[in-house]
């Protein structure tokens, strides 16, 4: 279990040695705050975050794949996947220790939206509730993201490419939730597999746990895809490390 | 202490390594020595459990490859062919992160560090970011790696690949130290490394071994040099 901590902490220590993490926080700092406040956030007369956790599984689709991609790609072209799977560390420990570390790091860049927080707190009287169940869906949606970026990057040893493909699987992933894909869906499709296509998006589970309701089939399909994504990183990472 | 036993491995319709056999016991050094592409790289690759066989088997230090790997990694310090670093990290951090990995801590990491610093003479560059070093320094970081925490078995591919004379000499004098009491593997296609070094020689090409035995042995029996005994073994088979 220690080299899973080495490796977690190298990891998360690197990004912050580099510019890396500096550019990407201000970029979805950014972003965040100012799609909340565009997307009628005053207009909407309520002192909650709803403006704001609605427009995170976008801002994710395409900043999730940016820190993601170079997990596994990056040490794979420079060959440090040679050093790294040479320690005694196992394949699995390895894959989990860096996409903790990721996650963390986007852990810490939703910390880092605490302003949105006060901002709510000091104009009006927010249910706090929701507003921790609105971060812990977002968590968990990025961690979904993660996964699948992580898996991808195994995949590609070029970066660009796996970048691509992850937006493309979690653009899938969170455009198959939406109304007007649904509708068009339900046109030559019978419901139940409507209702099966919506229930794979992360639209509605994340929708869920935002309005507060926290239930097991929502979180539920949240680790399964981490835990799902994470496993094929790892046997295909095993297969094509000295690739 | 290394015992290889008919190792196979392929990528793809490219038969890498073809059933080598071999053994090497404590206090001996074995060269591998080969053209380009002969395989070496990949046997000691499987010997450090990096890639799996597709048949045979091997045992270091007493653990399978195949049921124990992260025990076989644990007794070895293996060093890959352009020894590979995180080039964001100093050199300190880096040999900190090995120790994280290796269980190397408190008191015991003070030393192992004061040990290996000097022994590699690394000491001018501790402060440094691995991109920023010459290959020489690299080098020099990918073998205290390999040897801090003062493993019984030492796999190095191509220890001295590029660097000058001065360097070279350095790093063979560090080997043939540790020679008595540690069992070491190094690849290379330097010819008078294998004299400089290696109690004995390996000579593969195209994934078989060719020849198991010594310089010495190999000298007397063709009565030449050890670069043309190279070529006269190798060129044979093709």
């Amino acid at each position: 279990m220690h080299s899973f901590w080495a490796v977690f902490k190298r990891e998360l220590k690197s990004y912050f040695t580099t510019p890396l993490a500096y550019v990407f926080l201000v970029i979805f700092l950014f972003f965040s705050g100012y799609l909340a406040f565009k997307q009628g956030f005053f207009e909407a007369r309520q002192a909650d975050m709803r403006a704001f956790f609605m427009n995170l599984p976008l801002l994710y689709v395409f900043m999730v794949p940016s820190t993601a991609m170079r997990l596994w790609a990056e040490e794979r072209k420079t060959g440090s996947i040679e050093l790294l799977l040479t320690l005694p560390i196992t394949v699995t420990l390895a894959v989990l220790g860096k996409f903790f570390a990721a996650w963390i790091f986007l852990a810490i860049a939703l910390a880092l939206t605490f302003p949105m927080v006060i901002t709510v707190c000091y104009l009006g009287q927010p249910d706090v509730g929701l507003i921790i169940t609105g971060y812990l869906g977002s968590f968990l949606m990025a961690g979904g993201f993660l996964a699948i970026g992580c898996f991808f990057s195994t995949v590609s040893k070029n970066q660009v490419i796996a970048f691509v493909l992850s937006v493309v699987a979690a653009a899938l992933l969170v455009f198959a939730g939406m109304p007007t894909t649904l509708d068009y869906l339900s046109t030559f499709l019978p419901a139940g597999l409507v209702s099966a296509i919506e229930a794979m998006s992360f639209r509605q589970h994340f929708e869920s746990i935002q309005k507060g309701v926290l239930e097991f089939k929502d979180l539920a399909y949240f680790l399964l895809l981490i835990v799902g994504w994470i496993a094929a990183s790892t046997i295909v990472l095993d297969e094509r490390k000295a690739a | 202490m290394i015992e290889v036993k008919e190792l196979r491995r392929s990528f793809g319709p490219v038969v890498a390594v073809d059933g080598i056999s071999f053994a090497v016991e404590k206090g001996q050094v074995l060269g591998l020595l080969g053209p380009n592409g002969a395989g070496k790289t990949t046997a000691m690759r499987m010997l450090a459990c990096f890639i799996r066989p597709d048949s045979g088997t091997a045992s270091v230090a007493g653990f399978d490859i195949l049921q124990k790997p992260v025990e076989v990694r644990r007794c070895i310090g293996y060093l890959a062919e352009n020894s590979p670093a995180y080039g964001e990290m100093t050199v300190g951090g880096f040999l900190n992160f090995v120790c994280d990995a290796r269980r190397i801590n408190g008191g015991r990491r003070k030393a192992a560090l004061d040990r290996i610093v000097p022994m590699c003479s690394i000491e001018s560059v501790y402060h440094q970011t691995i991109d920023t070093l010459s290959k020489g320094y690299k080098r020099r970081l990918g073998l205290a790696q390999a040897l801090i925490h003062d493993p019984q078995v030492l796999i190095l591919d191509e220890p001295t690949d590029g660097l000058d004379p001065n360097q070279k000499h350095e790093v063979r004098r560090l080997i043939n130290k540790m020679a008595k009491d540690k069992c070491i593997i190094v690849s290379t296609h330097i010819l008078e490394e294998v004299e400089a070094v290696c109690s004995r020689t390996i000579i593969i090409s195209q994934g078989r071994v060719l020849v198991d035995s010594t310089p010495e042995k190999l000298k007397q029996e063709y009565q030449c040099s050890l670069d043309e005994i190279f070529r006269k073994i190798t060129r044979k088979r093709t």
